[in-house]
């Protein structure tokens, strides 16, 4: 009775794998329907954002859902096994484009497949995830566009919007390269300006708080590069930062809208729109191996009003004219 | 297509079913819940990692991280005989001590082995092996590791081994040294989940700090699956048993993703089937007990 069970089962999930392969080919309309797939590591605001802003570029162009354009959208919810099945199932798809956001995704997806056209996004460095051979020439299936954090011109503009300051802590977690990269490019800038980093690292979001906290009093500023934990628990650094008269500079936007003081970076549903308009280019007919990595051409200047209010701050004007302002 | 799915699937269940057979070792022969899977998968796969980025042998990396997975099992079982610390509790401090451990040794979050020598790129360049290279060598190692073990739990070590998961009192009034046990069963279950790591990220051409987060669930599941389905009447079928449920796991995720369910439902529905693996047995009694 066991082995028939265990039989039947078998066989049954067997089948069922055999059936869905045949089961998801559509009928072929005048129109050729793009087939394209979606990977992204984990669930997070800016992630999520350049997902937006990729489709909604697509859409903007005439490649739409239901019309000539179907995708598979699959989220691993951090475990990087899952990356593994995702990537696999995308690779035996013969999808005609895959966007990977973030580096695992990217990486998972580039050993999955060497032929269809992967576009990266929310990368900070694809030379050393050695998912192409240079930003200019990527030599590979590879292209897309990095979120290199402007980290020079943010520190600039920590010193035009707070004078005085001299010491800098940085709230990170260890785990993830992206931040290891930007601290690394952050201590080097700081020494260039005449400034002191204090690093605060994190393992779980729930960290952040009492991090937040040992900072009070060693710091002038705090620096909150785009790092996926912290930004995610950014409400913990805001409320100790802002209670202790301790400005936030941010590496993105999402933690101004939480209450940090300003920021000089990535819009990243503008970096996913960047990103569609490189897939247009694929599905016209270039090749990725020859596209440059294209990295944010403009960046915004990004000031809570109501921050700067609390801290008494004056904004200098040239700033406070192209910035925009959140409340 | 599915063809190419199958495969994959088939090639990940193999490599992931050595760590499985690790936890089989720890869970149920020691009867030991060892929680530092999650951090010496991690160790075996950024040990391997940095050593091939640093143009040591592959296989040399791959041996190495099973000896650094010894050492992990060595401290959770040191912990445990030498200081007295709950099972439980020891190998959650190994787990927290490796996140640390894993970034130094790693030097940074994440290694990337594309285009790097791995084990498989080497055995995928023999003759006839371009295509079912990865599979043919996952299968191998599998079934290699799998007699050792089978071997070595029928020799008096390994049936002391048996015996102090079993009744520790009663093996230790037979002049056992039932902590040297331990630690042997602990040092040898993380060699294996090491090892497992180093293939996987030989095989997904890339090592990431987070890459255990979720084993040690997997590797239970992967147990109590192929223990329900297969049977647990001997040591030899237990063995072919929890390779065969840690193969089934990886392609129960796959048809789930096939089937096209949400992402987001994916880890509930891993939860639903190892309940549903743990259920049945004793539904299926109280069904036969109505008749």
């Amino acid at each position: 009775m066991k082995k028939l069970l265990a039989f039947g089962l078998s066989l049954v999930l067997l089948l069922s794998l055999v059936g869905c392969g045949t089961a998801n080919s559509t009928g072929n309309e005048e129109q050729k329907q793009l087939k394209i797939g979606i990977v992204q590591i984990v669930e997070h605001p800016a992630l999520d954002g350049a997902r937006e802003g990729f489709l909604e570029t697509l859409k903007e162009n005439g490649y739409e859902v239901g019309k000539n354009l179907t995708f598979d959208y699959q989220n691993a919810q951090g475990d990087q096994s899952i990356l593994q099945s995702i990537t696999q199932k995308f690779a035996a798809a013969k999808l005609d484009l895959v966007l990977a956001i973030a580096t695992p995704s990217a990486q998972a997806m580039a050993s999955a497949s060497k032929d269809i056209p992967i576009l990266i996004t929310a990368v900070t460095d694809p030379v050393e995830a050695k998912l192409v051979n240079s930003m200019e020439k990527p030599g590979k299936n590879v292209t897309g566009t990095t979120d290199m954090n402007p980290i020079k011109e943010q520190f600039e503009l920590m010193q035009k919007l707070v004078p005085t300051v001299k010491k800098v802590g940085i709230i990170y977690n260890a785990g993830e390269v992206n931040s290891q990269v930007q601290v690394a490019i952050a201590k080097k800038v700081a020494t260039d300006l005449g400034l002191e980093v204090v690093e605060a690292t994190v393992t779980t979001s729930a960290d952040v708080l009492q991090a937040s906290q040992s900072l009070v009093g060693k710091v002038d500023t705090i620096y909150v590069p785009t790092d996926n934990m912290v930004v995610s628990a950014a409400q913990s650094v805001v409320q100790v930062a802002n209670k202790n008269k301790i400005p936030i500079i941010s590496g993105e936007s999402s933690v101004v809208d939480k209450g940090a003081l300003a920021t000089i970076g990535i819009n990243y549903k503008m970096l996913g729109k960047q990103t569609g308009e490189m897939a247009i280019r694929v599905f016209k007919g270039e090749k990725p191996q020859d596209m440059p990595i294209e990295a944010q051409k403009e960046f915004d200047t990004v000031i809570n009003q109501t921050t700067v209010d609390l801290f008494g701050i004056t904004v200098p004007e040239d700033i406070s004219k192209k910035a925009i302002l959140v409340k | 297509m599915s063809a190419q799915i199958a495969l994959g699937t088939t090639e990940q269940g193999l490599m992931y079913a050595i760590m499985v057979l690790g936890v089989y070792l720890t869970f149920r022969i020691l009867n030991y819940a060892d929680l530092s899977v999650d951090g010496s998968f991690t160790l075996g796969a950024g040990t391997a990692a940095s050593l091939i980025v640093g143009g040591t042998d592959p296989w040399v990396a791959t041996g190495m991280a099973f000896i650094a997975g010894t050492l992990a099992g060595l401290f959770t079982g040191i912990l445990h005989t030498k200081f007295k610390i709950t099972p439980l509790l020891s190998g959650i401090l190994t787990m927290t001590a490796l996140y640390s451990i894993n970034l130094r040794v790693m030097g940074r979050a994440n290694i990337s082995l594309l285009g790097s020598q791995t084990v498989f790129s080497d055995f995928t360049k023999l003759p006839f092996m371009e295509e079912y290279g990865v599979l043919v060598l996952s299968l191998v190692s599998v079934l290699f590791l799998g007699s050792i073990i089978y071997f070595f739990l029928r020799t008096e070590l390994g049936l002391a081994l048996r015996a102090t998961g079993d009744n520790e009192l009663m093996i230790r009034s037979l002049g056992v040294n039932t902590d040297l046990m331990k630690i042997l069963g602990l040092a040898l279950s993380n060699g294996l989940v090491a090892f497992a790591g180093s293939f996987v990220a030989q095989n997904q051409e890339f090592a990431d700090v987070s890459m255990g987060i979720g084993m040690i669930i997997a590797g239970l599941a992967s147990v109590i699956i192929g223990e329900v389905l297969i049977g647990t009447s001997s040591i030899g079928r237990t063995i072919i048993a929890v390779i065969c449920g840690g193969i089934l796991y990886r392609v129960i995720i796959a048809v789930v993703l096939q089937l096209g369910l949400a992402p987001t439902d994916l880890k509930l529905i891993t939860s639903i089937i190892v309940i549903t693996a743990l259920v049945s047995p004793s539904l299926r009694k109280k069904i036969a007990s109505w008749r």
